[in-house]
């Protein structure tokens, strides 16, 4: 029995749920129909007769022998050479995930800590820093990369990459270590401990769940990132996503769309897994400095 | 804590931010203010049986080891922040003294490449973030009336648009509204046009774009609100309710004020997010009708020639930008910081 401020007329409880569906369909649609139509050839997904070709796929059928074709995936992954950039993108999303975690987990610890006038400036110009468009940084760093010979590596990405990451994850550990009540690690330190042991010994036992949920984010900022590896990255270093917008330019000519359609629909996939099995944390992260605040 | 510790546990995050973050700024300040050599001309005779001649040549390997030594170009001053391609300020002077109506000195701004992209990049965080902050709003008050079963599921489905990156996000939509795509091809014949393209006029570009900021943020709004609906007083709904208060004023007077502090923070979020709008400019190939502030960055890094002193400033030009964004924000929390520590 719901509660009686929640009871409403069935007109109202239509047309929200009219509404809900509408975005569902909004939301989902897009990607369902391409991954449909990735397994199909160009001139079923882009259809000039019929869009419905694009489902039932008769030149699919007539070119292949049969309703679905993995020519698509074939001529990106193996004749293109996608899936080095795939190894490329695992490369820097997983170094980028470490490193800033380890970084921000001590930065953000302290910032929590700190009783001094400091640390709120500190956050402060972190804000500043993460409202900074991506690429007017890149722009600074174009120039000097290329004199000290530092441009086009993984390495250099990667670093460039946490960096652009920090202000975010220690704006969101801090606000997960002030949750973690401070007599904790103070009762430690009266035992003896000094600090850095108090926060080993004590606080990284209890600090996953807020380190899962920024680990989440800053996978998904260097994973989505395009400015950055796009414009930093030599041509055989490339990540997932600038190569997908280089297929773009090159590749205009028949049948070859849909190795960009197929690269697509694999860059897309990791993240609806992602999503499957993170919902809650990705949910509680996005609130975390909002509902409190 | 004390400072000694303090330094020690935030030195790697600090140096990293300093390094990546700060000294960028610091260099595209620098790199603004220079301009690449020109090139160096040298002045041969070249006598022959019927005279001499003289003419001026490119000193190619001159060029090259000037270049090669002082990378950054010559001292410009501020020249590169006043030419055409970014403040433009000469060419405005100029229209404003030659055209007669208001709209013609408009069209003449708008052909200037820097005050095009400051139109669309300001167009685009004014219109978006309000239709997401209410788009978010409806999203989560029709979620908070469904049965608590379809919830998960639903919220899987409406994390996706934000979720997935937005090159790819954009692209996949992009590759619908195509002509031969679904989208594009049922438009047509709703509107009984085989010649309408979304990718032709400049204000069905910009419509789409400002529809596909809107989809992929919307669910961030969604989620957050959503999240605060969870927190609404039941008491108070309750007694507005004795005190014959109707659904709608109920929204309007608990639930909205409830929602308030929430607004706030989504707007700043998505203010910051909106103003770098890039990716969906190379996804949906809009730079011919729409480019943004980070898109001629980008167009000026990605030419042929590299122009760096161009990009540079604007880069600082849209640093001023988010500056002037930000500081609002930055008044308020430093008031709010100073009254809670008095």
């Amino acid at each position: 029995m719901p509660a009686a401020s929640q009871r409403r007329s069935t007109a109202l409880v239509v047309f929200s749920t009219g509404f809900i569906l509408l975005w569902l369909i909004l939301a989902a649609f897009p990607f369902l129909w391409t991954l449909w139509g990735s397994f199909k050839v160009q001139g079923d997904f882009f259809s000039r007769a019929d869009w419905m070709n694009a489902i039932t796929g008769p030149l699919t059928t007539e070119q292949t022998g049969a309703p679905f074709t993995g020519q698509g995936y074939w001529g990106a992954w193996v004749e293109s050479g996608f899936w080095r950039n795939v190894v490329n993108t695992g490369i820097v999303v997983v170094c980028t995930v470490v490193i800033s975690l380890t970084l921000g987990t001590l930065g953000g610890y302290a910032l929590a800590r700190s009783g001094f006038r400091y640390a709120f400036w500190l956050l402060m110009i972190a804000l500043v820093f993460r409202a900074m468009p991506h690429i007017t940084l890149v722009s600074g760093y174009l120039l000097p990369f290329f004199q000290w010979n530092l441009w086009g590596h993984l390495p250099t990405t990667i670093i460039v990459l946490v960096a652009i990451n920090q202000p975010f994850t220690l704006w969101m550990l801090h606000s997960f270590f002030l949750n973690i009540p401070k007599d904790l690690d103070e009762s430690a330190m009266v035992d003896g401990c000094t600090r850095f042991q108090a926060f080993r010994l004590v606080i990284i036992p209890v600090m996953w769940p807020g380190v899962i949920t920024t680990g989440l984010f800053s996978f998904l900022l260097a994973y989505n990132d395009f400015a950055v590896t796009a414009m930093l990255l030599s041509s055989e270093n490339q990540t997932m996503i600038p190569r997908i917008a280089s297929f773009l330019g090159s590749v205009q000519q028949e049948g070859n769309v849909m190795f960009a359609v197929a690269a697509v629909v694999s860059a897309t996939a990791p993240l609806f897994v992602l999503i499957l099995f993170f919902q809650r944390q990705i949910v509680s992260g996005l609130t975390a400095g909002a509902v409190k605040g | 804590m004390p400072h000694r510790t303090f330094i020690w546990f935030i030195l790697p995050s600090l140096a990293a931010m300093i390094l990546f973050i700060a000294l960028p700024i610091i260099s595209v300040v620098v790199q603004s203010l220079h301009v690449e050599h020109e090139q160096v001309l040298v002045t041969v005779e070249n006598c022959g049986p019927f005279g001499c001649t003289e003419e001026t040549r490119v000193d190619r390997d001159a060029t090259a080891a000037l270049r090669e030594e002082q990378p950054l170009g010559r001292f410009n001053g501020l020249g590169t922040y006043f030419n055409r391609a970014h403040l433009a300020t000469a060419e405005i002077a100029e229209a404003w003294a030659t055209t007669d109506s208001l709209g013609a000195f408009w069209d003449r701004v708008m052909n200037l490449p820097f005050y095009r992209a400051l139109v669309f990049t300001l167009a685009y965080t004014f219109i978006v973030t309000p239709l997401v902050v209410i788009l978010g709003l409806a999203i989560a008050l029709g979620v908070n009336a469904l049965p608590k079963m379809f919830r998960g599921v639903t919220i899987f489905f409406s994390l996706l648009p934000m979720i997935v990156t937005p090159l790819i996000g954009s692209l996949v939509l992009f590759w619908m509204i195509d002509a031969e795509g679904v989208i594009g091809a049922t438009l047509q014949i709703l509107f009984d046009d085989p010649d309408l393209s979304l990718k032709a006029s400049p204000t069905l570009t910009w419509i789409t774009l400002f529809i596909y900021g809107v989809w992929s943020s919307a669910p961030f709004a969604f989620i957050v609100y959503y999240a605060g609906l969870q927190t609404v007083p039941e008491e108070t709904l309750e007694a507005a309710m004795i005190d014959g208060a109707s659904r709608w004023e109920r929204i309007r007077y608990v639930v909205i004020p409830h929602l308030a502090p929430l607004t706030v923070f989504i707007m700043l979020i998505q203010f910051m997010d909106n103003f770098r709008v890039f990716e969906p400019i190379v996804g949906f190939q809009a730079q011919a009708s729409a480019t943004s502030l980070s898109y001629i960055i980008y167009s000026d890094l990605r030419g042929d020639v590299q122009q760096f002193g161009s990009a540079a400033a604007t880069s600082v030009l849209t640093i001023i930008g988010v500056a002037i964004l930000l500081t609002p924000v930055l008044i308020r929390t430093w008031r709010d910081f100073n009254r809670k520590r008095a």
